[in-house]
């Protein structure tokens, strides 16, 4: 019973709500756009992993290596995507 | 009637009315002709329905090389326009109209649907797979891609072509400057046949990756494997950006949204940034498979394995990666500093470093070889030196301070046409003429084929080099005509000429297919190239089921291999296959898209909610389907096997 019973899932489903609930915190709360934005991003990127690592089962099986390698691809080239953009458009703008 | 006036073209001329006609008589003549020889039947079974990946990629060439004619006649119809100054074959508006469908037509629905056919028909055979990963999803690919590109094909005789350019920057774009349907079209023809393309791109991953025969490890793959393999992870990551950036597009346009507008907030520029984000790997995606069609070719006409394997893998894989940093070099003069553009700068000469090394691998290949100038391989050959020269004025495109001069100029026009053609357009032609026997079971003739390469070849260089010196001399792109004054004249004039050639040269190609239909002897053999990869250890014309045992494989050559150093490839017996079963689905959603889209390009929405609704039933009648496919008896594979002549290699 012990094994059929998804201790882990549970909790990951617990973790996702008090991550939503301290992100909607923001909205809720009086305080800087600084602040609010740092709570946000560290929120929406734990969110993120959560649903990946538990929800989707990446790195339990064969494949882990292919998932986190285009995982992390993926986040690279959204990284080089916005902060290029940010550069580009709004930065380095004359 | 009211309702009708929608579909008026806002700006007609006698040559689209013309059009007009003569699509409509080719549609009647080709249903009469089906219904005539009782064919809607077989067409429907063997092709329309199918989801047997060779059958699929055949279909993508057939209409990859419709697509290259419509392309073609644009081109012709913009050379001639500016073959002498002051012309007035098409005025302004049609210029614009031309040279955008032009532009669309030739990228994502030739290029794309050209390389994506080849390695439909290619890939599976080369690592000796029944078919690819998901076959139902590969011929919903190839229905949505057709869907988009009927969709955009359209345009100009109902609501009107558009005509922002391919890359449809805005503010042109927006309603205010294009009032008509033209870029309602543009968005929707390319959202859905880009769906399509992220839905091959998975499939192809997923194929290559987890499907490969007993012993091919990844540093065993023939190149053109390698390079589909990077081509489609660099598709699943490119075209979500423009899939989300046409959606923005859309809702701007439709729905009074502001993202790419130059009030309320929006901005017209980012357009061109998300837009790059995707376009600059995209002409990556094209070439990539290139590179693995010469590779392959080159290997084979010279009689070598191919020189630098490990560094041609190496190369690949940096530039998927370096392709996705190199994008606002499409746009230096848009105001961003000189930081940015000196980073922009050198990513993009960084990129020209691995290029490098993959040509002069191709030229060690060649070295020593015993080289055989067959069709295939005069390609190949003709394409070192052009595509150098394409690269190096990409470099100096690289040069940001100076690309303030060749911006916008037919310098540009020259530099893309120079890596497109001999890179893109060469390789399409090379690979059909080489695949060709395993496609049909017969070979296109080389004589003919000789013509149509040097009438090809020397029509390029009288087309583009003589751009590279207007260009330089400050003609702009995208001008309809000019004045006597500039002297751009002769050039032009040259340059017609060029595209003349081409143009006959696409008919050589064509009558080509023809002759050698009808009278090219049919026994050509498993392998009349005398080749190396493992597509070649099957029969002419393929099974259905590929192979009727998994290959054995021991090295990228493994044909070779089993050829000259006594490799068995087929080891066991026979056993049932199991294939999957066809379906009308794939055809029947994609109608449903095309009118979908048709909805929305003209705003009738209950066209789009009827379809939208008709979209979601099928893939709600996909959940609950059980299809289990169905096997191929050993009786049955035995047979088949014993008509080609035995199985054992
Ligand atoms: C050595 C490699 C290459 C370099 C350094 C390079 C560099 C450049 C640069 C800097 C531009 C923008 C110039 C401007 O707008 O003023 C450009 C445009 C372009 N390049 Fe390349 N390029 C290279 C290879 C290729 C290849 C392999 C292809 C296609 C297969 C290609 C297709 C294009 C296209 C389609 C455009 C312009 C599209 C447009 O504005 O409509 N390039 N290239
Ligand atoms: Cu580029």
């Amino acid at each position: 019973m012990k094994e059929l019973f998804p201790i882990k899932q549970i909790n990951g489903f617990v973790f996702s709500l008090l991550l939503t609930v301290v992100a909607l915190s923001v909205y809720f709360m009086d305080m800087s756009y600084e602040w609010g934005m740092t709570i946000l991003l560290i929120t929406a990127f734990v969110q993120a992993g959560v649903q990946f690592v538990i929800f989707m089962h990446a790195g339990e099986t064969k494949d882990r290596d292919v998932i986190f390698s285009t995982l992390f691809y993926g986040v690279f080239l959204a990284l080089a995507a916005v902060f290029g953009s940010l550069l580009t458009l709004v930065w380095d703008m004359m | 009637m009211e309702f009708f006036e929608r579909f008026a073209i806002p700006h007609p001329s006698p040559m689209i009315y013309a059009s007009m006609v003569a699509i409509g008589l080719t549609v009647i003549a080709i249903i009469a002709g089906l219904t005539y020889f009782k064919k809607w039947g077989y067409l429907w079974r063997e092709w329309l329905t199918t989801v047997d990946h060779k059958k699929i990629g055949i279909m993508y060439i057939i209409s990859a090389l419709l697509m290259l004619f419509r392309g073609g006649a644009d081109a012709v119809m913009m050379r001639l326009q500016t073959s002498v100054p002051d012309n007035t074959f098409l005025d302004a508006q049609h210029y614009n109209e031309v040279f955008t469908t032009h532009g669309v037509v030739m990228i994502i629905f030739m290029a794309m649907a050209f390389i994506i056919g080849l390695m439909n028909f290619i890939v599976p055979l080369q690592i000796g797979a029944r078919d690819v990963a998901f076959p139902r999803l590969n011929a919903i690919s190839f229905w949505l891609y057709f869907a988009g590109a009927m969709l955009f094909n359209i345009s100009f005789v109902i609501g009107g072509s558009p005509d922002a350019g391919w890359t449809n920057y805005y503010p042109l774009a927006n309603n205010e400057f294009s009032p008509s349907v033209g870029v309602n079209y543009y968005n929707w023809a390319l959202q859905i046949s880009g769906i399509g393309t992220l839905i091959t791109g998975i499939n192809f991953i997923a194929t290559i990756l987890k499907m490969r025969a007993p012993g091919m490890k990844l540093m065993k793959m023939p190149m053109f494997t390698w390079t589909a393999l990077i081509t489609n992870l660099i598709i699943v990551f490119a075209f979500p950006v423009l899939t989300v950036a046409i959606l923005m597009g859309t809702l701007d346009r439709q729905f009074a949204t502001n993202f790419f507008t130059t009030t309320a907030g929006g901005s017209d520029m980012m357009w061109a940034n998300l837009f790059w984000f995707w376009g600059h790997p995209e002409v990556y995606i094209l070439i990539l498979p290139a590179f693995g069609i010469y590779s392959e070719i080159i290997a084979t006409f010279s009689q070598r394995n191919l020189y630098g394997y490990k560094s041609m893998v190496g190369s690949i894989v940096i530039i998927s990666t370096l392709s996705f940093l190199v994008w606002v070099h499409h746009f230096f003069t848009m105001g961003q500093g000189a930081l940015t553009n000196s980073i922009f700068s050198i990513t993009t000469m960084a990129i020209a470093v691995p290029t490098g090394i993959k040509i002069f691998n191709w030229l060690l290949t060649m070295w020593k070889g015993k080289i055989r100038f067959t069709v295939p391989m005069l390609y190949s050959v003709g394409f070192i030196p052009l595509f150098t020269i394409g690269g190096v004025t990409g470099v100096m495109l690289a040069m940001a301070s100076a690309d303030y001069q060749y911006h916008n100029t037919m310098f540009l026009v020259a530099h893309f046409h120079n890596t497109i053609i001999p890179g893109v357009v060469f390789a399409m032609i090379a690979g059909l003429t080489y695949w060709w026997p395993k496609m049909f079971g017969f070979m296109l003739n080389e004589k003919i084929g000789k013509w149509g390469f040097w009438f090809m070849t020397i029509g390029f260089c009288f087309a583009f080099f003589p751009m590279y010196i207007t260009g330089l001399d400050g003609q702009a792109r995208r001008m309809y005509t000019y004045s006597e004054a500039s002297g751009f004249g002769p050039l032009n004039m040259l340059s017609f000429f060029g595209a003349g050639l081409m143009a006959i040269s696409f008919i050589i190609i064509v009558y080509n297919i023809y002759y050698s239909f009808r009278y090219s002897p049919r026994n050509v053999g498993d392998d009349p190239w005398n080749a190396r990869s493992l597509e070649w250890a099957t029969h002419n014309p393929v099974p259905e089921y590929n192979f009727a045992i998994a290959p054995q494989v021991k090295s990228s050559e493994a044909f070779w291999d089993y050829k000259k150093n006594g490799h068995q490839l087929f080891k066991g017996d026979i056993k049932d296959i199991h294939m999957p079963n066809n379906s009308g689905q794939p055809i029947i959603m994609a109608g449903l898209f095309f009118i979908f889209g048709f909805s929305f390009v003209f705003y009738i929405w209950a066209g789009v909610i009827i379809s939208g609704i008709g979209i979601l039933a099928c893939l709600v009648y996909r959940s609950f389907e059980k299809d289990d496919g169905h096997h191929i008896h050993v009786q049955e594979i035995k047979e088949t096997e014993e008509k080609f002549g035995g199985a054992k290699k």
